[in-house]
C-alpha cells in the first residue's frame, strides 16, 4: 500500500521532507518509524491524516503519516 | 530593603516607599495585578489620569536562576477595557531587582503635551523633559540613550504608536544585544503614551544586589532546575534549534493554523515560512539560530535573522508574528515578514495584534491578500505617520472590523486571537474565552497538551477535558508569571517531576520562607480571581467570555470543526 510520509524538524536531517512510500498491508506506524531508523523515544508527535494517533495505529492505503520529534514553542 | 517607587506625573514628583507587608511575598504579575486591583478604579478610562502603569520584576528576577529575567507590566488595558499583565525579557527586570525596586508605579498625567523621561539609579529618580525624542522610532531612541547614558542602562520606551496612544501600541525593552523585546499585548504603550513618558532608563551601577536567605540551598535548587530545562527535549533541544516558529508545520499538519483571516486551518505556503526553512535561511545567511532575550536564559529560543546580504534584519522573530502575517495574511515571503517585524518593533506596535488587524484589513479589501510590500507601506506610511487609516489599523483587529462592518473579526474582549484556531484546538479556545487578559495564548497554553504531547495528551478536536486543562494551566501560569520565569519553563515543569519543586525551593532559599506546591497553586488562583473581579467591576461580564459567533457557524477545514461549547460549559471554568 502507498503511504505518504512527512518528516519535520531534525527528522528531516539525512532523510527527506515528504515521500510516497510502499508498505505491506496492515503495517502500523511503529513499522514505518523503524524503516526510517527512528526509535520510539525520539518521537514527539505522530499524526495520521491530520489527527493525533498512537504508534500501534494501523495504516491503510492512501494515508498520510506526519512525524515530529518532541519540539514546541509558543 | 525592598522599595516601591511611585512617580506622580501630575506633579512631576517621585517618592520612595516601603513595601507594604501584604505585597512582600508578591512579584511580577501577582504584584502588578494586586496594585492595579487595589489602586485603580475599574471604571476609570485607561488613558486618563486615574489609570496607573506598574512595572514589577518577578520574585526570582535578578538572581542566578536560569530564565528568571522577565518583567511584568500592568494597567487597565485600553484595548480590552480589563486588567492587563504583559511580560517581557530584556535587561530591565534584573536592573530593577538589583536596585531592590519591587515595583515602579506611574500615576496621573502631566499637564500639557510635553514628553518626559524617567531615569532611575541607586540614588533615586530623575524626571527629565524628553521632547527631543518626540516622534522617534524605538531604534533611534535606543541610539540616543546609548550616546547619553552608555551601554549599561536598561531601557523601556515607546515608539510613535505609543505616543499616538494607539491601542495596539506596546512598550519596548532593550535586550542584552541592544535590540528590542516587547511588553506586547493589550496596548500598554498607549497607557505609557497617555502619561507622556517616552522612555524609562534604569542604571543598576552600584546597586545593592540580591540578598539570599540561604545561598547554598539556592545554588543546589538552581542546579536541579537548570538541569531540568536542559534535559527536556522541548526546552533543551527543540526551542534552541528551531525557535518558536517550528509550530507552523505542526499546526498546519494538525489543521489548526489559522489561514486567510481564520477561514481555513491550513496554509499552502507553510513550507516557505516554517521553522525548518527559517533555520536553514538563518544559518545560510550567517545569522544566529540561538539567542536569549535576557541574561541567564538557557533555552535561547530567539534568533538573529539576517537579510539576503547577510546584514542584520530582525531578532526575536516569533511564530506568532510569522503566522500572523504569513498564514493569516497569506504572505509567503519570509523576508517581507521579517522586515515588517522590524518596522513594528521600531513603531512600537504589537506584532500579534497588528498582524491579526492586517488579516481583517485584507478581508475588508484594504490590502490585497499576500501582499507583503503593501503591508510594509501601510505600516510605514499610514501607521507610522498616524493617518486616519493608520490609526484604524493601529487600533487593532477589532477596530478594523468595526470600521469596515465585518463579522469575521477574531477577537475576545477586543484583543486579537493568536495563532491557534480554537475550533480545531479546543482547549486554547477555553483559554481565549476565560483568561482575564482577552484572547491570549500564553495565559493557559493548552497547545502543550492538545498538540505537543507535553504533560500528557488531550484530544484537540474533542470537548472532553479542555476546561480542566485550561484551568490548571491558567492557575499555574499566573503563578509562574509572578516568579519572573519565562513561560517556557512550563514544558519541563509538566514532564520532569524535579522541576517545579526546584523552582519553589529557589523562592524559599531566596526569601527564607517555606512555600509548598499548594501555596504556589493558591497564589495562581488568587491572582486569577482578583483579575476576574477587576474585570467584572469594569463591566466585562461572562457574556464577554465568548468567542465571536463565526467560530460557531463557519466550520474550518480540514476537520470541518466548529466551536461547540455551551455558555454553561465555558462559565464552569471559574468553579475553583
Amino acid at each position: 500500500m502507498h503511504v505518504t510520509v512527512k518528516l519535520f524538524a531534525h527528522f528531516r536531517d539525512g532523510r527527506f521532507k515528504e515521500e510516497q512510500r510502499e508498505y505491506p498491508e496492515g503495517a502500523d506506524c511503529r513499522h514505518v518509524l523503524a524503516t526510517l531508523g527512528l526509535g520510539d523515544r525520539e518521537l514527539g508527535i505522530l499524526m495520521v491524516n491530520n489527527r493525533h494517533a498512537r504508534l500501534e495505529h494501523p495504516l491503510t492505503h492512501g494515508d498520510t503519516l506526519s512525524l515530529f520529534p518532541l519540539v514546541g514553542g509558543g | 530593603m525592598d522599595r516601591i517607587i511611585r512617580v506622580n506625573l501630575a506633579e512631576l514628583t517621585s517618592r520612595i516607599e516601603d513595601v507594604p507587608p501584604e505585597w512582600a511575598g508578591l512579584g511580577g504579575r501577582a504584584l502588578t495585578s494586586t496594585i492595579i486591583s487595589q489602586e485603580v478604579d475599574p471604571g476609570s478610562h485607561p488613558l486618563g489620569p486615574n489609570n496607573k502603569l506598574v512595572f514589577a520584576p518577578g520574585l526570582l528576577s535578578g538572581t542566578s536562576a536560569a530564565n528568571s529575567g522577565r518583567l511584568s507590566a500592568g494597567a487597565k488595558s485600553p484595548l480590552t477595557g480589563g486588567i492587563k499583565e504583559s511580560n517581557v525579557g530584556g535587561t530591565a527586570a534584573q536592573a530593577f531587582a538589583r536596585l531592590r525596586i519591587k515595583a515602579l508605579i506611574l500615576e496621573g498625567v502631566p499637564p500639557g503635551d510635553q514628553l518626559y523621561g524617567i531615569h532611575i539609579n541607586r540614588d533615586g529618580v530623575i524626571i527629565r523633559e524628553a521632547q527631543d525624542l518626540a516622534g522617534q522610532g524605538n531604534f533611534q531612541v535606543l541610539e540616543s540613550i546609548l550616546e547619553t547614558q552608555g551601554r549599561r542602562a536598561a531601557v523601556l520606551c515607546i515608539g510613535p504608536a505609543g505616543e499616538m496612544r494607539m491601542t495596539a501600541a506596546n512598550i519596548s525593552v532593550k535586550d542584552p544585544s541592544g535590540k528590542l523585546r516587547s511588553h506586547g499585548r493589550g496596548g500598554l504603550g498607549a497607557v505609557m503614551g497617555s502619561k507622556r513618558i517616552k522612555v524609562i532608563t534604569v542604571d543598576d551601577e552600584g546597586a545593592p544586589g540580591i540578598p539570599y536567605a540561604d545561598p547554598e540551598a539556592f545554588k543546589a535548587a538552581s542546579r536541579v532546575f537548570t538541569k531540568a530545562l536542559m534535559d527536556h527535549p522541548v526546552s533543551g533541544q527543540g526551542l534552541p534549534t528551531f525557535g518558536t516558529n517550528v509550530l507552523v508545520n505542526i499546526l498546519h499538519e494538525a489543521g489548526g493554523l489559522p489561514t486567510r483571516n481564520f477561514t481555513y486551518g491550513q496554509f499552502d505556503g507553510h513550507e516557505s515560512i516554517c521553522g525548518e526553512t527559517m533555520h536553514d535561511t538563518i544559518v545560510a545567511r550567517k545569522g544566529k539560530p540561538r539567542h536569549g532575550c535576557h541574561a541567564g536564559c538557557v533555552i535561547q529560543c530567539s534568533q538573529v535573522y539576517n537579510d539576503r546580504n547577510n546584514e542584520y534584519l530582525t531578532s526575536g522573530f516569533e511564530y506568532e508574528t510569522i503566522w500572523g502575517l504569513g498564514a493569516n495574511c497569506c504572505i509567503k515571503d519570509l523576508d517581507d515578514i521579517a522586515q515588517a517585524d522590524s518596522v513594528m518593533d521600531d513603531l512600537g506596535i504589537d506584532s500579534i495584534e497588528t498582524a491579526v488587524a492586517f488579516g481583517v484589513a485584507m478581508e475588508a479589501g484594504l490590502v490585497p491578500w499576500g501582499d507583503g510590500k503593501e503591508v510594509l507601506r501601510v505600516l510605514r506610511e499610514e501607521v507610522g505617520r498616524g493617518t486616519p487609516l493608520g490609526r484604524v489599523v493601529g487600533g487593532g483587529a477589532g477596530s478594523v472590523g468595526r470600521t469596515y462592518g465585518l463579522t469575521r473579526v477574531p477577537v475576545v474582549k477586543n484583543q486579537g486571537i493568536p495563532a491557534y484556531d480554537p475550533r480545531s484546538v479546543k482547549g486554547i479556545g477555553i483559554t481565549y474565552c476565560t483568561t482575564p487578559m482577552g484572547a491570549d495564548h500564553t495565559s493557559g497554553y493548552t497547545i502543550a497538551t492538545n498538540i505537543l504531547n507535553v504533560g500528557g495528551h488531550v484530544d484537540p478536536l474533542a470537548k472532553a477535558g479542555q476546561v480542566e486543562l485550561s484551568r490548571n494551566l491558567q492557575i499555574a501560569t499566573a503563578a509562574v508569571d509572578s516568579t519572573g520565569m519565562c513561560i517556557f519553563i512550563a514544558f519541563p515543569a509538566l514532564d520532569i517531576p524535579e522541576c517545579l519543586p526546584a523552582l519553589i525551593d529557589m523562592i524559599n532559599a531566596r526569601y527564607g520562607v517555606g512555600l509548598t506546591g499548594d501555596d504556589v497553586t493558591g497564589l495562581g488562583k488568587r491572582v486569577l480571581k482578583l483579575e476576574r473581579a477587576f474585570n467584572l467591576a469594569a463591566g466585562l461580564t461572562p457574556a464577554h467570555d465568548r468567542l465571536p459567533e463565526f467560530f460557531r457557524t463557519d466550520p474550518v477545514a480540514p476537520h470541518n470543526a466548529t466551536w461547540d461549547f455551551t455558555d454553561e460549559e465555558i462559565d464552569a471554568f471559574w468553579e475553583f
